[in-house]
């Protein structure tokens, strides 16, 4: 399996990215060369390993359903790029 | 306009469903509604880097237990997924969800429409995160987003294709709201959000066994605007397939005061949510003995109180169904029946005089007063001869509205039935006095005019006269 540009510009355009002919160039060469890598995996014997989601040997995590404080609304909004009445302001997305 | 019964609708129906825990799924911030903005966040639900999501046992556990009771095997082996999407009510760029391994499938429900029972296949139900919500503003170039909702725990419900006609959606749509209701796993509430439904439907000539080409339906805010935003949608598409134009894959959003269905987006990039399974959420496995433990959690769900009330109080099976359509009227009509013995009484007055009042005024049981205690009581002072059926109303409609119980009313308004012979007698004597038209008519063969008289001995009682004693005396002074 290959990336081709056509699929960085897939990917790019559900990223909501811009990106010039140069980087798509650039990408697509990063990606192949990641998937490349990758790719030595499938020269181990897998034979006998399960097939799983996950690395870990942990299931159930769980927490009891107790609320814990929320964060002050002055530090929830350090990060909104605009604010308007306790709420995040972003341009609109339009439908 | 397309004539009727040339097409088939199939509708799918996705449904999703708030969990009522106490709070969010993946942390510990309040899942109260109404809140101010953005106060119930914290850095794990607003997607800050470097936090741990952190599962909430009870929204799994409600999860299994709506499964269980929507009749879905259960998985042994649950995990769960991100949906990569862009869009500002999600703070991380995507949802955690659940894609290859749902908490339950293979389900089913079965409905009643017209008398007659249908089976609805449910695909699957899988656990998930609620979304935050935008406020459109500056005429529509930004929008302030809330995130108190983000990470809220859903359910999703997804149907088979199984539904055929706006009726059986809203049927459906009825059931799962009871079923969730009894089980208590949520509020249930649509004008709240905590229900909410998506609507897949499309049409096919009768006979064809592919499936036509399908619209999304959103947006629709009461069981009464999905089966009208589907009924809309048939007559459109119906409408294109008659021009021999093609349906487009597309999602609608219904406009209930419109009364019409849009499309949502102009160019849509075909959906692609490069699910992949959670690195941050270990898998679940689910014992036997954890699901034995939720399952012994599930009450007596809906269908098996209609065909108890069917089989063990003779009810007809249209009352039961309407009865049990509510935790909260079923719940009512089982208190009444502590009080009296009388079943099919206390369904009458449940069916006739409580719905009429609660559908006249848009209200449920929850909002008026009347006590199942009270109305048991009631037809026990009916059957005692106490009261009769004209002061019953006037009672029904006093506890309905203040609470009371029957005898307290009966006492603070004097209306206790007139049972003494003498008093009545004095009244009948006044009308056969009064009304000497009426009694040569009764003389004279005309039975009619019995009724009109003891009608006037009621109204001279102000309805307190009993009336089969009325009767009794009345035809015996006429002799």
């Amino acid at each position: 399996m290959s990336i081709t540009p056509k699929d960085v510009e897939h990917v790019a355009r559900l990223a909501r990215l811009e990106l010039s002919d140069s980087e798509k160039d650039q990408f697509t060469e990063q990606l192949n060369a990641i998937l490349k890598y990758a790719e030595k995996l499938n020269g181990l014997d897998t034979e006998n390993v399960e097939p799983t989601s996950h690395v870990l040997p942990i299931t159930n995590v769980m927490r009891a359903d107790e609320n814990r404080p929320s964060l002050p609304i002055e530090k929830v909004l350090l990060n909104a790029p605009d604010e308007e009445d306790g709420q995040f302001k972003v341009p609109a997305v339009l439908e | 306009m397309s004539e009727p019964n040339k097409y088939e609708t199939v509708v799918g129906l996705e449904v999703h469903v708030e969990l009522h825990t106490n709070s969010k799924i993946f942390c510990g911030c309040s899942t109260a509604f109404g809140a101010p903005p953005n106060t119930h966040t914290c850095p794990v639900c607003l997607g800050h880097p470097g936090v741990l999501p952190v599962l909430n046992r009870q929204a799994v556990e409600y999860a299994m237990k709506a499964a269980m009771a929507l009749n879905c095997q259960i998985a042994d082996i649950s995990k769960f997924d991100r949906k990569n999407y862009f869009y500002p009510d999600s703070p991380k760029a995507y949802q955690i969800s659940q894609f290859d391994q749902p908490i339950g499938e293979h389900g089913w429900i079965d409905i009643e429409v017209n008398g007659e029972t249908k089976r609805i296949g449910i695909t699957r139900l899988h656990l998930e995160e609620d979304a935050g919500k935008l406020t459109h503003v500056d005429g529509g170039y930004a929008s302030l987003v809330d995130f108190n909702r983000v990470g809220t725990p859903l359910i999703e419900i997804v149907s088979e294709p199984d539904i055929r006609t706006p009726e059986e959606a809203k049927a459906y749509l009825e059931k799962i709201k009871a079923i969730m209701q009894y089980c208590d796993v949520s509020d249930v509430k649509m004008e709240e959000g905590s229900l909410r439904c998506d609507a897949n439907i499309s049409l096919r000539p009768y006979g064809q066994k592919e499936f036509g080409t399908r619209a999304e339906l959103k947006n629709m805010n009461s069981f009464r605007g999905v089966q009208r935003g589907l009924e809309y949608e048939q007559l459109r598409q119906a409408e294109i397939l008659d021009g021999g134009g093609e349906v487009i894959q597309e999602t609608r959003r219904f406009d209930d005061a419109l009364g019409k269905s849009f499309s949502m987006r102009g160019k849509e990039e075909a959906h692609d949510y490069r699910y992949f399974p959670d690195p941050d959420l270990v898998q679940l496995h689910i014992s036997e003995e954890w699901k034995q433990s939720v399952r012994a959690t599930i009450p007596e769900l809906p269908d098996g109180r209609k065909a108890r009330y069917t089989s063990e109080y003779s009810l007809p099976s249209y009352d039961a169904e309407v009865i049990t359509s509510s935790k909260k009227l079923a719940d009512f009509f089982e208190e009444s029946l502590s009080y009296t013995k009388d079943a099919k009484a206390v369904s009458n007055w449940i069916m006739g005089d409580l719905l009429g009042y609660l559908n006249a005024n848009g209200q449920e049981i929850s909002d008026v007063k009347i006590t199942g205690q009270g109305l048991g009581e009631m037809i026990g002072l009916l059957e005692k001869g106490t009261i009769n059926g004209k002061i019953a109303k006037t009672v029904f409609k006093a506890m309905l509205e203040s609470g009371k119980l029957p005898q307290q009313i009966v006492e603070e308004q004097g209306l206790v039935q007139i049972s003494d012979e003498g008093a009545v007698l004095v009244i009948v004597d006044q009308i056969i006095e009064a009304n000497p038209q009426s009694v040569e008519d009764y003389r004279a063969g005309k039975d009619k005019a019995i009724g009109f008289l003891v009608g006037q001995i009621m109204k001279a009682s102000k309805g307190k006269a009993n009336p089969a004693l009325a009767n009794k005396l009345l035809i015996e002074r006429l002799k």
